[in-house]
């Protein structure tokens, strides 16, 4: 998308909201995958992919383009969703995933995939891929920026602090962490599984510049992402407060829908709910 | 003229030049760059050399996210650090994506004497080999290391590459023939067959001298490719030969002989002996020499291994 595009929250929030119809409906379809953390990252995701990024969905592998790194590669029916409502590949696409011989794997694959600028699902990996590649931008004097979404659970991972170190070591401030922070992780309530608080000063500590936001208010992911453009010798990372399932209500902050698929029942409900219609 | 010297110092030297050639040659290092021979890269194009500290998952994922964006990235450190440390990066963000990104793991096996059974890596061969997509080198000496290393950096792909500490002989010609996945013949022989990696290979051709003064006629084989492994060559070797006697400054589970029993086991039956750490945790030693000897990593188990293949397979056939 270009870059010049008039911010538009309420357009970026009818996107969101086909997306998150089409994320419930692609994992019913699946019969497995995880909807709770994609639905908390669609609205970032959103607003990257249809406000933020120099892409060229044309030309998936044009230098200049801005990078996406889904670090948290579980919650590739996000990522699937954009690509797609983006031009990667068609929609129908879409009802593919997770079957043999899908370009849509499990969690996302840069070789199947168009759009995907990493493989990732083990967690950790894809941010300090993301470091790799905005020094690989630096080297090459690009302008390009490189966004890598970490999930709060994957905060607890070492090689994350690994790579926030080596990242403000080498200066890379074109490079822009954002921590889905939906406050739930697999086995539970990440405050009572390994509290990851106070999370601000850690990343700070790291010496990032960091900022914490409303992740479902469009208006301040724009400010945060504005602010982070700024070039000043250190990584930015952005703290996203976000709700697991955010949307539907049986799904919000319920660590139950953090890898479980509705089934094609709940998915017509969870539609129409996400469509208007039960409000 | 290439002189005996560590493989590692090889490397050092041969990353330079490569990176006078290649402006896409960086070099990732985590702390222990005077040992595995990056500080050579370093000095020359500190522009192009990352230090990324005490940090290895951390390394060689930044190194599959510099390969993503067009480099030809290094990555050094320590065998035992990385094919374990590091892992299921060089799975997971390396090879799966079939990243460009070279691994260059150094003082690997029992050799490195001193520090202990920590530092001893006798698993990468086994670990690195049951990984999809990647091509797993150990060259013998300075002149295939050297060899190794042009090779890995003008094939695209995925790259694990193992080197010991100690200092290495020359045993090939400069200009022998190197082919990624092609075993090189050091000596013909009809009565049995030594397929040696890395240290080793000096090591099996002592072994071939000692067997020929009691008449039995060894072929030594380099195997310095342990993932694609030659099949032809074990499979020539297995028909022609005896036995085979294989050698590795490594676990005998899951290395060298376990890849050749593999290929004679499907391809054509035949008695092999493999020579290697006996699947224990080896231990420190003021001289490596008289350490490898401990482990029975010398030319003399070479060569008893090989006997009692003979005097196994007579009894068969008897």
């Amino acid at each position: 998308m270009s870059p010049a595009l008039q911010f538009d929250a309420a357009r970026l929030a009818a996107t969101a909201r086909a997306l998150r119809v089409r994320i419930i409906r692609m994992i019913a379809n699946a019969g497995s995958g995880h909807p709770g953390g994609s639905l908390s990252a669609i609205d970032v995701i959103t607003y990257l992919y249809f406000h933020r990024m120099r892409t060229r969905p044309a030309e998936p592998g044009w230098k200049d383009r801005d990078r996406f790194v889904l670090s948290k590669g579980h919650c590739a029916p996000a990522l699937y969703a954009a690509l797609a409502c983006a031009g990667y590949f068609p929609d129908a696409t879409l009802d593919t995933l997770r079957e043999i011989g899908s370009p849509l794997q499990g969690h996302p694959d840069m070789r199947k995939t168009p759009g995907v600028d990493m493989t990732t699902g083990s967690l950790g990996q894809g941010f300090a891929c993301a470091a790799g590649i905005a020094l690989g931008g630096k080297l090459q004097g690009r302008d390009f920026r490189t966004y890598a979404m970490l999930g709060d659970g994957e905060c607890q991972e070492g090689v994350v602090w690994e790579a926030a170190m080596a990242a403000a070591h080498y200066r890379l401030d074109n490079l822009i962490a954002i921590v889905d922070n939906n406050g739930c992780q697999t086995d539970g309530y990440t405050r009572d599984i390994l509290a990851i608080e106070p999370i601000c000063e850690k990343w700070r500590a790291f010496g990032w510049q960091v900022s914490r936001i409303n992740g479902h208010d469009f208006g301040a992911i724009h400010k945060a992402v504005e602010r982070a453009q700024v070039r000043d010798g250190r990584p930015h990372a952005i703290i996203a407060d976000t709700v697991k399932g955010k949307g539907l209500r049986a799904m919000e902050n319920n660590p139950k829908w953090h890898g479980l698929p509705p089934t094609a029942e709940e998915a017509e409900l969870f539609a129409a709910e996400l469509a208007g219609e039960l409000r | 003229m290439i002189v005996a010297q560590p493989n590692r110092e090889m490397y050092g030297r041969t990353l330079v030049e490569l990176g006078e050639q290649d402006a896409r040659i960086v070099v990732l290092e985590a702390d222990i760059a005077k040992s595995t021979n990056t500080f050579q890269f370093q000095r020359r194009f500190p522009e192009r050399f990352f230090e990324i500290g005490v940090a290895e998952m951390n390394m060689v994922c930044m190194a599959a996210g510099l390969a993503a964006t067009g480099f030809v990235p290094f990555a050094s450190t320590f065998c035992v650090f990385a094919s374990m440390r590091a892992c299921e990066g060089i799975r997971t963000s390396i090879a799966y994506p079939k990243l460009n990104v070279k691994i260059v793991a150094t003082n690997a096996g029992v050799e490195i004497a001193g520090d202990g059974a920590t530092h001893q890596g006798i698993e990468d061969l086994a670990i690195m080999r049951a990984i999809p997509n990647l091509t797993v080198l150990s060259p013998s000496d300075p002149v295939t290391t050297r060899r190794a290393v042009l090779a890995m950096a003008r094939t695209e792909g995925p790259f694990y590459m193992r080197l010991g500490r100690q200092a290495a002989k020359v045993l090939h010609a400069e200009e022998t023939p190197f082919e990624v996945g092609r075993m090189i013949r050091l000596r013909e022989g009809r009565d049995v067959t030594l397929i040696a990696t890395g240290n080793m290979v000096e090591q099996a051709l002592t072994a071939a001298e000692i067997l020929s003064s009691l008449k039995v006629e060894a072929r030594v084989l380099d195997c310095h490719t342990i993932k694609p492994i030659d099949v032809a060559a074990i499979v020539a070797a297995a028909r022609e030969t005896g036995a085979i006697v294989t050698a590795e400054d490594h676990n005998i589970v899951g290395g060298l002989g376990g890849a050749v029993c593999e290929v004679v086991a499907e391809h054509a039956p035949t008695i092999v002996r493999r020579v290697g750490v006996a699947d224990v945790f080896p231990g420190s030693g003021r001289d490596y020499r008289r350490l490898l000897e401990h482990y029975d990593l010398d030319a003399a188990n070479i060569v008893l291994s090989a006997r009692e293949a003979l005097h196994s397979c007579h009894a068969v056939v008897s």
